[in-house]
C-alpha cells in the first residue's frame, strides 16, 4: 500500500506545529480564533505566542472581517475556524471582505467535511468546495495527508492572495511520495501509478481511494492511478486531461457533496475538452445526511476501500456505461 | 482650512453629487447629501490621507462601511486630487471604475464595500494591527443608521472594546431614514446612545451637519483613553434641497431636468449667502 509513513497524526495538529514554526520566524504570522483555540489544537501556539493570536469570540463573521483588516496591513492572517461556519456563516464576509476586497487572508477550515460525523449537519461542511469554487479570487486546497498539510500551509503563508484550506482531524498517514515528492499549490500529485483506471481525490478521500487501489490490484489485477487533487482550485487541467487520455474509466472522491465539488469540477474539464471516459462522482448525495463517525459516514457513502473498490469494478467491466 | 471654507465645499459638494447623480442618472442622492459633510471634515480636517502619503503604511485609514452613499466619497477624494473629478462622468457607465459602491480600482479608496456590516470588523483589525506595530494612524468608518441592524456591527463592537482600540472612531450618519421608511418604524434603533456606551465606547453626539463642531470633535479623538470612539452624527437625508430633505424617495432617486435645475439654484443661494457673509 501506498503509505510512506504510517504515523498516522490528525493534519489538525501538523498545521498547529507549522504554525508554531511559522511564527517563530515571522512576527507577521497572525491568527485569528473564534473561540475555536482548542479545537483548533492552538493552545500551545497561544502560550508561544501571545502576541500573534487574536481571539474574536463565537463571531465567524467578525473573524473573517477581522483577519480581512490585519491582511489589509500587511499583516499574514489565518482565520481559523470550523469549515462548517467558517464558509457558511462567514461567507459573505469572505466573498467581500476577503476576496473581492483582495485582502490575503488563509482561511483555514478546520475539522472539514463530516469530520464532527455524529454532530450533525449544522457541523458537517459539504459546501465548501462548491460555493468557494464559485467565488473568484479564492485558491481552494484539501491537503490528503500530513506532508501536503505542512507544505500548503508553508506556501498559503507565502502566497499574496487569498487561500481556503480545509483538513479533517483525525489520524492521517503520509502517503506515498516517490512519484511526485514536491508539493505545489495547484499541482495534483500522482500517489499511484495505474493503467487501467484513475482515481483522482481530495483530502481525507484519497486514502480510501489507496485502500481501494489495492485491493483492485491484489484481488481483481487491476491497476489503478491515484491522484491527490489537493487544490481544487484553481484545478490541474493539464494532470487531469492526462490522466484521462488513456480512455480508462475515472472515479472522483470527495468529502463534499457530489454537487459543485471536485467531481463536478473533473467532469466539466473532460467534457468540455472531448473525453468520455466512464465517469463516477462519489462522494455525499442530495440527502440529509447519515450520522455517525466519519469513517461510518465514509462506509455507507462508498467512500471507503471497499465502497470505491466496487464501484471501480462497476466502471471496468466492459458492459457496463455508466457509473 | 477655515470653517468658513469648509462650509463653502460643502456646498459645491452637494452640487456636485447632484452633478453626476443627474449625469449617471443613478445614485444614492439623499444618504449621500446626508453623510458629505460628514466626509468634508475627516479629508479636509481630521484625516493624515492624501494622494501623496496613501502608499505610506502610517496614513489614517477610512473605510466607508455604508458603501451606497459612494457619490459623496468620489466627489471629496476628487476634490483632494486623488483622481481627476471629469471622471465621474463615467459614474455607473459600462467598464467604469467608478460603480454605485467602493471599490479599490479607484485610488482613494481602502476597501470593496457595498454589502451593510462589513466595514467596522475590516476597521478593528486595521487598528489592532496598527497598535500591534506602533504606527500611530486612526482608524474611521462611515456607518449608516439602517445598516446598523446587521449583527456584524455589535460583534465588531464588542471586539473592539475588548480590544480597546482608542485608535479606531465610528461615525454614524444618522439620518434616521432607511428605504423602507424611518427607522424607528422599520427596526426601531433607539437608545442607541446607551447601547453603545453599553458596549464599552466613548460616545459623543453632534450635528452632523455641523462641520466646526464635528472637526473639533474628531481632532480630540479618542472620547476616551482605551475606549473607541462613536460620533453620532445627527443628520437629514436629502440636506441642502429643500424638496429632497427627509423626503423617502429620494433614498435614490435620480432628479428630472427641472428638479436638477431647482437643486442647484437652492445650493447657488446658499452659496451666496455665505459668500456675502465673508
Amino acid at each position: 500500500m501506498g503509505i510512506a509513513n504510517s504515523k498516522y497524526v490528525p493534519n489538525l495538529i501538523v498545521f498547529s506545529e507549522t504554525m508554531q514554526a511559522l511564527a517563530e520566524l515571522d512576527k507577521d504570522i497572525m491568527v485569528v480564533t473564534s473561540d475555536s483555540r482548542g479545537s483548533g489544537k492552538l493552545v500551545p501556539f497561544g502560550e508561544q505566542y501571545p502576541d500573534q493570536i487574536v481571539e474574536v469570540g463565537i463571531a465567524e463573521q467578525n473573524l473573517v472581517g477581522m483577519a480581512a483588516g490585519l491582511a489589509s496591513m500587511g499583516k499574514k492572517a489565518f482565520a481559523v475556524s470550523p469549515a462548517c461556519f467558517l464558509t457558511a456563516r462567514a461567507l459573505e464576509h469572505v466573498k467581500n471582505d476577503v476576496t473581492y476586497s483582495d485582502n490575503p487572508v488563509k482561511l483555514i477550515g478546520i475539522s472539514a467535511g463530516v469530520s464532527y460525523g455524529a454532530l450533525g449537519s449544522t457541523h458537517h461542511s459539504l459546501h465548501d468546495f462548491a460555493v468557494l469554487r464559485a467565488i473568484h479570487n479564492i485558491t481552494v486546497v484539501a491537503p490528503c495527508d500530513n506532508f501536503e498539510t505542512t507544505e500548503a500551509i508553508k506556501q498559503a503563508a507565502e502566497m499574496d492572495s487569498p487561500v481556503y484550506l480545509r483538513f479533517g482531524k483525525k489520524g492521517m498517514p503520509t502517503l506515498n511520495r516517490e512519484f511526485d515528492p514536491e508539493f505545489k499549490i495547484g499541482k495534483g500529485r500522482t500517489i499511484r501509478q495505474g493503467e487501467n483506471l484513475t482515481f483522482i481525490a481530495t483530502g481525507e478521500a484519497v486514502l480510501p481511494c489507496e485502500e481501494a487501489a489495492d485491493i483492485l490490484e491484489e484481488k481483481h489485477g487491476l491497476k489503478a492511478r491515484v491522484i491527490s487533487m489537493h487544490t481544487v482550485k484553481p484545478l490541474d487541467k493539464e494532470l487531469i486531461l492526462q490522466a484521462a487520455s488513456n480512455g480508462q474509466p475515472i472515479i472522483t472522491a470527495e468529502e463534499h457533496s457530489i454537487h459543485g465539488g471536485l467531481g463536478e469540477a473533473v467532469a466539466s474539464l473532460l467534457f468540455q475538452n472531448g473525453f468520455r471516459n466512464k465517469f463516477k462522482i462519489v462522494g455525499l448525495p442530495d440527502e440529509y445526511t447519515v450520522t455517525g463517525s466519519q469513517v461510518e459516514i465514509f462506509k455507507h457513502y462508498g467512500i471507503s476501500g471497499e465502497g470505491l473498490m466496487k464501484t471501480a469494478l462497476h466502471l471496468c467491466e466492459p458492459s457496463n456505461t455508466v457509473g | 482650512m477655515t470653517n468658513q471654507e469648509l462650509k463653502l465645499k460643502s456646498i459645491e459638494y452637494r452640487k456636485k453629487i447632484l452633478k453626476y447623480i443627474y449625469h449617471a442618472k443613478a445614485g444614492h442622492t439623499g444618504g449621500s447629501l446626508s453623510c458629505v459633510d460628514i466626509l468634508n471634515v475627516l479629508y479636509n480636517k481630521v484625516m493624515n490621507v492624501s494622494p501623496a502619503n496613501f502608499d505610506d503604511p502610517g496614513r489614517d485609514r477610512y473605510v466607508q462601511s455604508k458603501g451606497h452613499s459612494v457619490e459623496a466619497l468620489y466627489v471629496v477624494l476628487a476634490d483632494v486630487g486623488f483622481f481627476p473629478e471629469e471622471d465621474l462622468l463615467t459614474l455607473c457607465r459600462y467598464k467604469s471604475p467608478y460603480i454605485g459602491h467602493p471599490t479599490r480600482k479607484v485610488r482613494g479608496m481602502e476597501q470593496n464595500t457595498g454589502a451593510l456590516g462589513h466595514g467596522l470588523a475590516i476597521c478593528a483589525g486595521n487598528a489592532l494591527a496598527a497598535k500591534k506595530d506602533n504606527l500611530p494612524l486612526n482608524v474611521y468608518t462611515l456607518l449608516g443608521d439602517g445598516e446598523m441592524a446587521e449583527g456584524s456591527n455589535w460583534e465588531a463592537m464588542m471586539l473592539a472594546a475588548h480590544y480597546k482600540l482608542d485608535n479606531l472612531c465610528a461615525i454614524l450618519d444618522y439620518n434616521k431614514q432607511q428605504i423602507t421608511g424611518a427607522n424607528a418604524d422599520v427596526i426601531g434603533l433607539e437608545p442607541l446612545r446607551q447601547k453603545v456606551e453599553a458596549f464599552g465606547w466613548a460616545v459623543k453626539e453632534v450635528d452632523g451637519h455641523d462641520v466646526e463642531a464635528m472637526a473639533d470633535l474628531l481632532n480630540n479623538a479618542p472620547f476616551e483613553e482605551g475606549k473607541p470612539s462613536f460620533l453620532i452624527a445627527h443628520t437629514i437625508k436629502g440636506k441642502g434641497v429643500s424638496f429632497m430633505e427627509k423626503v423617502l424617495k429620494w433614498h435614490h432617486g435620480v432628479p428630472s431636468p427641472e428638479q436638477y435645475e431647482l437643486a442647484l439654484s437652492e445650493l447657488d443661494r446658499e452659496l451666496e449667502k455665505l459668500t456675502v457673509q465673508v
